[in-house]
């Protein structure tokens, strides 16, 4: 795609995306802020585990540390719930940073199940007698749903609840992309790239590989943990049953279904996350699993990598004028 | 006095119009045809055992609608799988309010599940009824209006207990052993009111982290206290543990088991059946599998149902008679609702449900409702078990007020 269409597209899809909660009820809002959220959760795994080949099924803790930090400051200490999103960042990227750094040591699936360990581990501590007191133990903590701030009515915005909760995670969406942008496709994301395909090489080349994949395991636990503040405020709700492993587990799905080491991927899959376990609730009650499964494995089948590569592989072909697979003689140069 | 007449005429005629128009009276999910009732319960994830409660009511809604439905309405059930995650549950509800526009809620498992929709649910009017856990908290409708519970609850439970030590053993000395999180404190509180001024029978204390290996070391510290009556408020794996350390260690109380563990499949068998003879819990459902089966017509009606309606389903499962139980509370309120199907008079009509019978229930324990009492069961009967099976014994005994 050219520069200008590219200008374009994000221009067409911001007016969608602002266009969205007008058009739709409050519940469908509602499961748009979730996408929102989740797009930003799987925007940190990827840069972890899409550009620098870490494998984690972990993020479930560090959303689950994103969302209590958000619901406890509100709940005990007053803070206004858009104070809580920096702080539930800057809390994630160092518990991030600290974990990446025995990480370091573990390769492949190694590392795969010290973060499953991770994330086994979180709901037990959040039921924690010793840490109840601030966490509400099993029972969890309900929080208040913010109001769309007075100015915007001032000057003739009339936002419910839910649109004007769909607008503040639109906004931070946006930064997140943006950052994630600059991100991979400067220095860093090189660095990053060349980490994961070629270790050793990378660091004769200079990269310093600890540091670097550290830094990657602290600004994907922040994605998350800014995703989890974000879920908190939107569920109005936490508690340690909200973060089982399987919330993990759900993340990595997304990327892989989405697309691995592709930032619009991270939109996929959560849209993905987010509604085929509906879908699959309302094709069959007595096994909705099975049939996400089915999904599942048919998405992984026919878009192998994703559906980020998929519409990738699918405009390229449009481009050329042949929609349909090139044949072999034709792809060898 | 054409004119007086004329009025008279008319007044008439509109004192008959009147409650023509009051009869009918609907909010959002009912109509002339239809009430759509909305429900989440976990058919996946860690606790889908409990996923029968939904299939069982389902399946009970649908014989009703087969033999006419409620006031020659169908009843619409609209239930939804949460995988016992409250964020899911709040997705959920919202869905089932906002986009299917259900009536109310009815029978929401979970004690998180619950919380986490208790303030969407009174924000928004929309009545959470009979929701399916044991915690006390949601008999408040001073707070919460639009919530009511339905099982008899931990702490009615707990005092159903202290009265009977209270008339059989007067000078009892009590050892308490609790898991430490609200659960265990909701049933030590209820007990402890139960007892009331004689509150200092309870001569020892201990508790335990649900990530602990063993509660033995508990058991010998109670059993040193020289009590010689044990409330056990354990979850099954550590009631097992419970049992079998009290046993082997020589300690013989009078043993009293809450309700949360009293399978005797997941408890008594692990920790052994002679060692579990004795044990003192609580029950209000019948028990389709026991001897008296053959004889219940009650009991025969819920096995033709089973067979004919949900037969997948298992009859020993205690969740599938506790779901045909309860859907005919529902039923119930529907039919007291009449033609005035709104979401108050749903509420109204719940909380003056007065020693309404349901025959799964044992014999004695009766629906009641008020509108300071948002507990629905609050008797129950004791029952022991004699090493193969339970026996019920005593009379009914209800902490309702």
């Amino acid at each position: 795609m050219s520069k200008k269409m590219v200008t374009v597209t994000l221009f067409l899809l911001l007016v969608i995306a602002c266009a969205l909660p007008f058009v739709l009820t409050s519940y469908r809002t509602f499961q748009a802020t979730l996408v929102l959220v989740y797009a930003i959760a799987l925007l940190g795994l990827n840069i972890l585990t899409g550009y620098n080949g870490q494998i984690s099924l972990g993020h479930g803790a560090f959303y689950a540390i994103g969302a209590y930090c958000a619901a406890i400051l509100m709940d005990q200490a007053g803070v206004p719930y858009w104070g809580t999103i920096p702080i539930a960042a800057a809390v994630c990227l160092l518990v991030g940073f600290l974990f990446g750094l025995p990480a370091l040591r573990l390769e492949g699936l190694y590392l795969a199940l010290a973060t499953f360990a991770l994330a086994v581990s979180m709901p037990p501590i959040l039921k924690s007698h010793l840490l109840d007191k601030w966490t509400g133990g099993v029972q969890g903590i309900v929080i208040m749903k913010p109001d769309p701030p007075a100015f915007l009515g001032a000057i003739g915005i009339k936002l419910n609840a839910d649109q004007w909760l769909y607008f503040f995670s639109l906004a931070i969406a946006i930064v997140a992309f943006v950052i994630g942008w600059n991100l991979i496709s400067g220095r860093v994301g090189r660095a990053l790239i060349a980490i994961r395909d070629h270790h050793t090489a990378a660091e004769a080349m200079g990269i310093h590989t600890a540091l670097y994949k550290s830094l990657a395991f602290g600004v994907s636990a922040m994605y998350t943990g800014v995703a989890g503040a974000l879920g908190a405020i939107a569920v109005q709700f936490v508690a340690p049953d909200s973060f089982t492993v399987f919330l993990s587990i759900t993340f990595l799905v997304g990327i892989v279904v989405g697309g691995l080491a592709s930032l619009a991927g991270a939109l996929y899959g959560a849209l993905f996350i987010q509604f085929v376990p509906n879908i699959a609730d309302e094709l069959s009650k007595a096994a909705p699993w099975a049939v996400f499964g089915v999904f599942l494995i048919g998405s992984v089948y026919l878009m192998p990598t994703g559906v980020a590569g998929a519409l990738r592989s699918l405009r390229a072909r449009l481009g050329s004028g042949k929609l349909f697979p090139l044949s072999k003689e034709e792809t060898v140069p | 006095m054409k004119r007086t007449l004329l009025a008279f005429a008319g007044s008439l005629v509109l004192a008959a119009a009147l409650p023509a128009l009051a009869q009918k009276k609907y909010d959002s999910g009912a109509s002339d045809t239809e009430i759509k009732i909305g429900n989440t319960n976990p058919y996946s994830g860690p606790a889908s055992a409990y996923g029968v409660i939904g299939k069982s009511i389902a399946a009970y809604l649908k014989m009703v609608n087969e033999k006419g439905g409620v006031n020659g309405r169908k009843i619409n059930w609209i239930s939804y799988d949460d995988g016992y995650s409250p964020p899911k549950t709040v997705e959920m509800a919202r869905k089932l309010v906002e986009q299917d526009q259900v009536l109310f809620l009815y029978q929401t498992l979970g004690t998180p599940s619950n919380t986490a929709i208790q303030k969407y649910m009174n924000a928004h009017k929309v009545p959470q009824l009979h929701v399916a856990t044991g915690a006390s908290k949601w008999n408040d409708p001073k707070h919460y209006f639009w919530t009511m519970g339905w099982q008899p609850n931990y702490q009615d439970e707990a005092k159903v207990y202290a009265k009977h030590i209270l008339d059989t053993k007067p000078d009892a000395k009590i050892a308490v052993l609790y898991q430490n999180d609200d659960y265990g404190k909701d049933y030590l509180q209820g007990f402890e009111e139960g007892l009331g001024a004689k509150k200092n029978m309870i001569v020892a204390r201990a508790s335990y982290e649900v990530s602990e290996p063993t509660v033995d070391s508990q058991i010998l510290q109670l059993k040193a206290s020289g009590a010689n009556v044990f409330f056990n408020i354990t979850t099954p794996k550590f009631a097992a543990q419970a049992i079998r350390a009290a046993y082997d260690s020589g300690w013989k109380p009078v043993h009293y088991l809450n309700n949360v563990s009293s399978s005797i499949g997941a408890v008594f068998t692990p920790a052994g059946l002679e060692k579990s003879a004795g044990v003192i819990t609580t029950e209000y459902l019948k028990d389709p599998t026991s001897k008296a089966a053959a004889n219940d017509p009650a009991l025969r009606d819920f096995i033709a149902f089973m067979k004919k309606y949900y037969p997948d389903g298992d009859i020993a499962d205690r969740s599938a008679i506790y779901g045909y139980t309860v859907a005919q509370a529902l039923v119930q309120v529907l039919k007291q609702c009449g033609d005035n199907l709104t979401r108050e008079n749903v509420m109204k009509q719940a909380a003056a449900m007065k020693g309404f019978r349901i025959d799964t229930l044992l014999s004695g324990i009766t629906v009641t409702t008020g509108p300071d009492d948002y507990a629905p069961l609050q008797a129950v009967q004791l029952q022991r078990f004699n090493g193969k099976e339970y026996e019920l014994f005593g009379k009914v005994i209800s902490t309702d007020q």
